[in-house]
């Protein structure tokens, strides 16, 4: 089955201030979107409308998952639809383990107690495939986590629950060489079987990932679309060259 | 808030116990009298306990804490005994009362992980037993009044000497009118190696319960604690007011962990405090959830050199309650250390104080202590409030005080909420995340049971 995700004429505000401005986007599964643009453009704003983040505040537009009005939705009703997204900034829950933040997500998710096992099993894998030492389950929440402990981490989230559409936003911000070697392969096997929303100001993921579609995010806009193609002009011409 | 009420119902199921003697309504000099004849004691604990009459009648209520100007003495009954003879069994006890403690979970827990059990109804101890391996050794666990029958030499050496009968009006009120609580005693170098446990259980209306526990770790001696404590709601007040002292012998270890969940028409006012001797190491770990209105701050005097002390204090208010707790650490000697700790939360228009003394005396050099307060408010009705109280004498003590008050934070709910979890669940993992650190002390059973008192406060917390 396709999954579509339609983001159609959004215009979001936080504490009364506009930040989106018409913004449309269309990805199905199998698809890789990337989004590029300067800081404060509106990139975050995007993601966290999306999960449905209560700060923002959509004043105009529709965001719709396979037909369904995610709107509507609280965020944790979008999750089981089928929606994920990273945190460019995931905060600290201190007590609150990982396995148990997992775990209580696996059962939420419709996962069953009996399986329980076999999906400690499959957490532990992934996890020693993103670095991570065993003893790692045991840790809070993001408490002191390095900057690439915090990315591998949400990653490994996305990994762990499976979603149908996947928004990263920034996973690949302030890692060192191996470690984006990680992230990205993870990310391409996994884009292979969802919708993917890669928000990013490199172009070293997409040696990894190769988007289907790079949009430009100017001012709360979305000022071009295009293929890879425009990495490179981004490159060459900065974000200056975008009205 | 009609979810939590009705959620309670595990502890809150009154039952219609016969009583084999039931006091009239009030306090005087004869009703002291008549509880000290019925228990057939000794001279001198009959007047152990004139004097500390004397001393509460004399005695003001105390004005610097919560509001007790609502407690009326005359209104509540001051002894009450369930039946004539203590059980050895859970099957001799009255059906209503083996319901109670069934209900509870205490006969279960007892099977799989205690060493011991002693429960007591209303004023008197109606169940106890001790594993034998642990009487032969000498290891003694029994409600105080049988202690008093039994082992006079042991109570009288040591009752009233860590709180005197005039420590505090509440404590002259006990040492007048207690009945119940749990007596141990653990002789040179024997570590118990199961909690013992208690279960105190209030159960009529407008009762007082008084219950006076001693517990005595002879040298290099090891025993851990637990106390449970819980009441039905009635539209009337009801009156917990117990003292605990403890005495630990050089290189002992005493941890004791209390708790308490009272239903919130109890006042609970209640002195606890240790003597650690030479190297002997004191824990309180004191949850308290539930009440009208909580007064206790678990003490440690720090009496020869190298005592230590960890006082973790915790508490819960929820609607119309107010816990007003803390610690007192009191380093009388030299190279002594203490940590105290306190978590708290407050929701629902609930109030929270923290209240805690540390004191370094002349002549304790080398002294470290560090104090760490976490608040968490979960709407704007709820207060929170923080009284550390400090007497430093010698300049080389390492003094530290940390105080945090915190919200839960938007985004940590949204992050939890965007891996699947619904916003309720989120703020019980974030608030019993809060509360790892005390968990975490807890024997599995006992964590298995707090993480759900809480569960049942958070419920309608949202919104
Ligand atoms: N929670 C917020 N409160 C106030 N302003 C915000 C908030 N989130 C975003 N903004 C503002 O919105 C604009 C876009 O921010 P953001 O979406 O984070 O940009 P990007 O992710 O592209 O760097 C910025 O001007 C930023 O200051
Ligand atoms: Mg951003």
């Amino acid at each position: 089955m396709v999954d579509e995700l339609l983001v159609k004429d959004l215009d979001v505000s936080v504490n009364g201030i506009r930040i989106l401005d018409g913004v449309s986007l269309d990805i199905n599964t199998g698809e890789v979107h990337v989004l590029m643009g300067p800081n404060g453009s509106g990139k975050s704003t995007l993601s966290n409308t999306i999960i449905g983040n209560p700060k923002y505040k959509v004043e105009r537009g529709k965001i719709l998952f396979n037909g369904k009005d995610l709107l509507k939705m609280k965020p944790d009703e979008r999750v089981k639809e089928g929606i994920f997204m990273s945190f460019q900034e995931p905060v600290e829950i201190p007590g609150v383990s990982i396995f148990n933040l997992m775990r209580t997500a696996y059962l939420k998710s419709g996962g069953s107690t009996s399986e329980l096992s076999a999906f400690r099993s499959r957490v532990s894998s992934l996890m020693s495939q993103l670095g991570f030492q065993e003893s790692f389950m045991n840790r809070s929440v993001n408490e002191g986590f390095s900057g690439g402990e915090k990315k591998r981490f949400e990653v490994l989230q996305m990994m762990v629950l499976k979603p149908r559409m996947a928004i990263l936003d920034e996973v690949d911000s302030g890692l060192d060489i191996d470690t984006l070697k990680i992230i990205g392969s993870m990310v391409k096997e996994a884009s292979k079987s969802m919708g993917m929303l890669i928000i990013t100001h490199y172009d070293r993921i997409l040696e990894y990932v190769k988007p289907d579609f790079v949009h430009i995010m100017k001012d709360g806009r979305i000022v071009s679309t295009g293929g890879m193609e425009i990495v490179s002009e981004i490159k060459e011409k900065g974000y200056n060259y975008y009205k | 808030m009609e979810t939590f009420e009705a959620d309670y119902s595990k502890y809150d199921f009154k039952n219609s116990t016969d009583y084999d003697v039931t006091f009239e309504k009030g306090l005087s000099e004869d009703v002291v009298k008549r509880i000290s004849k019925l228990k057939g004691e000794p001279d001198w604990m009959l007047e152990f306990r004139l004097n500390a009459f004397k001393f509460f009648m004399k005695r003001p209520v105390p004005q610097w804490g919560g509001d007790l100007s609502k407690i009326d003495f005359n209104d509540l009954t001051y002894y009450l005994k369930p039946i004539k003879d203590r059980a050895k069994a859970w099957d001799e006890l009255p059906k209503e009362i083996k319901d109670t403690y069934d209900k509870l979970g205490i006969p279960e827990a007892e099977k799989k992980f205690l060493s011991g059990v002693e429960v007591m109804y209303e004023s008197e101890s109606v169940y106890s037993s001790v594993k034998k391996e642990l009487e032969d050794l000498g290891v003694i666990f029994c409600d105080t009044d049988t202690a008093l029958k039994k082992y006079p030499e042991l109570v009288k050496k040591y009752i009233g000497r860590v709180i005197s009968q005039n420590d505090n009006k509440f404590a002259a009120l006990n040492s007048a009118v207690w009945s119940g609580g749990s007596f141990i005693y653990v002789p040179k170098g024997v570590k118990v190696p199961m909690p013992l446990q208690a279960y105190f259980r209030i159960n009529a209306e407008s009762m007082g319960q008084f219950e006076r526990t001693l517990i005595i770790a002879d040298e290099g001696a090891d025993v851990t604690y637990i106390e449970g404590c819980s009441s039905p709601i009635y539209s009337k007040n009801s009156l917990h007011a117990a003292v605990v002292e403890i005495i630990a012998h050089k290189n002992s270890h005493v941890k004791y962990i209390t708790i308490q969940n009272w239903s919130s028409d109890v006042y609970n006012l209640v002195t606890k405090r240790a003597f650690a001797y030479q190297n002997a190491y004191v824990e309180w770990i004191d949850a308290n959830t539930g009440a009208l209105l909580t007064e206790k701050y678990p003490s440690v005097y720090m009496l020869e050199p190298g005592a230590k002390a960890n006082i973790l204090s915790v508490a819960l208010a929820n609607r119309n309650q107010h816990q007003d707790t803390g610690a007192k650490a009191i380093h009388l000697a030299p190279d002594t250390s203490s940590t105290i700790r306190s978590k708290s939360i407050c929701l629902n228009g609930g109030r929270t104080s923290y209240r805690g003394l540390v004191k370094v005396g002349k002549g304790a050099t080398g002294v470290k202590t560090s104090t760490k307060c976490d608040a968490l408010i979960l709407d704007k009705e709820s207060r929170t409030d923080t009284y550390p109280y400090m007497e430093i004498s010698e300049e080389d003590a390492t003094v530290s005080h940390e105080a945090s008050v915190g919200k839960i934070g938007d985004e940590q709910l949204l992050y939890l909420e965007s891996r699947g979890i619904p916003e309720q669940e989120a703020i019980n993992m974030i608030v019993l995340g809060f509360m790892g650190e005390f968990i975490k002390e807890l024997p599995l059973e006992f964590a298995v049971e707090f993480n759900r008192l809480i569960t049942l406060n958070m419920e309608g917390a949202v919104g």
